[in-house]
């Protein structure tokens, strides 16, 4: 499977990659290669084995419905650029 | 042409559980922004996700309530995309294995048929936070407080094919997921929304047409209004040689009408992949049965009862069982009156209902309780006032003057069941109104209203309704 430029300029926009126009063509190329090599784990036949949704043979653990947390939003907002009556402040947004 | 609208919802309710999914974080709603976001919430480096046992139990419940299968093995699953309100720069959701599939839900018509409605999924995930648009000086205000509060996003098939069709499946299953107490179902605070799946094609078509998804609709009216503008869009635009777009919508209820949310490049890509922080969720039967036995009675069952047991109409039983607390409420006045079931029905859906509508109350807000309505249903049923009466007895005790006996002795409501005061009256009257006996007697049988009225009117409207009919139609033959 070959990666195209606007492939990748596609990836790198849902990432929010700021990439060089100037170097799409080498990623696309090196994305493509290892496509390819990945590529080749579809030789192996694994009908009628089930997806690993995790490494771990293990289920997930339940945790109890109990409140524990305080209130720390003075120390978290401490790291925000940003905050005004309480609310973290962005670049304006609007759909 | 003829056209066939194809419906399918997307509803996600807020799980009514103390904390977050995957934090101890509180859920409570109106709390200062941001003072119950935690290091998980905000998506600090470092932390874990931990799964809420009780979000898991209510899903469960959900999916039995609703003849699903539990899944007894379950993925959460990344869904990448970028918006300030999700720190993480994902959601966690599920995707490939949800945690309740293959459901089904029956809802009844307006012409009184029901429809088996499927539910594909549902499935677990995080809520995100609130992104406030008002001026911060060109900048948006971020609250998350919401964020990492338990989804359940329920996804039905494509099978309603008008608007009240997909009111009627949303009201049901927002009365369900009330009935389990999952939710508390509060569309003003956002508790319960609502996706809508939109398309149209020729009738008799198989395939599918292109369909439009209207976003966040958070009323029962909105949904069907949005419904019916989309619907009448699509249409426009294909009889006009157009072609539908696939795209998301959003409904403005201010000019009633749908428009485009993200023109551009928005072909949701979200790359979904297996959450690596969660491990897969495996339920045992013994979990599930201990969910089981939890269920409370459910809607239908109860509406069956209730035509059964009291015999109610159809009608009846089902407007009576809408809300688990009005069922209760409605038992609890029956059983204390010990008879005539249809008159409490009235009374319930009735006045009760009619005044709380008017006061934009729930049941449990009644001042009027039902131990207070069964007492004064009694005195209907044992002549002491009559049904009219009751009325203004019921105004009172609505209004806080005591209970039934208390208002009837205080205002003097008692009936009148002496048959020679009612003779009286009505010997009074008719001396009054030679003409209309005349009349009456001539033919004219609609004035035996008048006479009904004139003494009723002279005793207080006390007299005992049946007794006076009676009495009148005797004396007025002569």
């Amino acid at each position: 499977m070959a990666l195209d430029s606007s492939t990748v300029e596609k990836i790198a926009h849902l990432a929010r990659l700021g990439i060089d126009a100037k170097d799409v063509p080498e990623y696309a190329r090196n994305l493509s290669d290892i496509f390819a090599f990945v590529e080749q784990l579809n030789a192996v036949d694994c009908s009628g084995v089930v997806p690993m949704a995790h490494p771990m043979e293990a289920s997930q653990r339940l945790r109890e419905d109990v409140v524990t947390e305080q209130n720390l939003r003075d120390k978290f907002q401490a790291h925000a650029p940003k905050v005004e009556v309480g609310l973290y402040l962005v670049p304006k947004v609007i759909e | 042409m003829e056209w066939e609208t194809v419906i399918g919802l997307e509803i996600h309710a807020q799980l009514a559980t103390k904390s977050k999914i995957f934090s101890a974080a509180a859920t409570a709603y109106g709390a200062e922004p941001n003072t119950q976001a935690c290091a998980v919430d905000l998506g600090m480096p470092g932390v874990l996700p931990v799964l809420n046992k009780e979000a898991v139990r209510m899903a469960a419940k959900f999916g039995l309530a609703t003849s699903s299968t539990v899944a007894e093995r379950s993925v959460f699953a990344r869904k990448n995309y970028f918006y300030p309100d999700l720190p993480k720069g994902y959601q966690i959701s599920q995707y490939e294995l949800p945690i309740v599939q293959h459901g089904i839900l029956d809802i009844e018509l307006e012409d009184g048929t029901t429809k088996r409605i499927g539910v594909t999924r549902a499935h677990l995930e995080e809520d995100a936070g609130k992104s406030l648009h008002e001026d911060f000086h060109g900048q948006t205000g971020v609250d998350l407080n919401r964020a990492g509060t338990p989804l359940l996003e329920i996804v039905s098939e494509p099978d309603m094919r008008s608007a009240k069709e997909a009111v009627a499946y949303m009201k049901k299953i927002h009365s369900l997921v009330r009935y389990l107490e999952i939710c508390d179902g509060n569309m003003q605070e956002g508790s319960f929304r609502c996706d809508a799946n939109v398309s149209v094609r020729p009738k008799g078509q198989k395939e599918f047409g292109t369909r439009a998804e209207i976003k966040n609709i958070n009323s029962f009216r909105y949904v069907e209004k949005a419904i019916n503008y989309e619907v009448e869009r699509q249409i426009e635009i294909i009889e006009n040689g157009g072609k539908i777009v696939q795209e998301t919508r959003l409904y403005d209820a201010n000019k009633d009408e749908t428009r485009s949310m993200r023109a551009k490049e928005e072909a949701n890509d979200y790359r979904y992949f297996p959450d690596p922080d969660l491990l897969p969720v495996e339920l045992d039967a013994e979990f599930i049965e201990q969910v089981r036995a939890t269920l409370p009675e459910l809607p239908d069952a109860k509406k069956l009862r209730f035509v059964e047991q009291y015999g109610l109409s159809a009608y009846d039983a089902a407007v009576l069982t809408a809300s688990r607390e009005l069922a209760d409420y409605y038992e609890s006045v029956v059983t204390s009156v010990g008879s005539e079931p249809k008159l409490c029905a009235n009374w319930v859906m009735g006045d009760v209902s009619g005044f709380l509508n008017k006061e934009n109350k729930e049941i449990g807000e009644s001042p009027v309780s039902a131990e207070l309505l069964a007492g004064m249903i009694k005195r209907i049923v044992d002549n002491t006032i009559s049904g009219k009466i009751a009325k203004d007895v019921f105004e009172a005790m609505w209004n806080g003057e005591g209970d039934a006996d208390a208002v009837i002795d205080k205002k003097g409501l008692k009936q009148i069941t002496d048959t020679g005061a009612i003779e009286t009256a009505i010997n009074d009257i008719m001396a009054k109104n030679p003409k209309q006996v005349e009349g009456y007697r001539a033919g004219q049988d609609k004035l035996l209203g008048f006479f009904v009225g004139q003494v009723m009117k002279a005793m207080g409207g006390k007299a005992n309704p049946a007794q006076l009919n009676e009495l009148l139609k005797k004396m007025l033959a002569g």
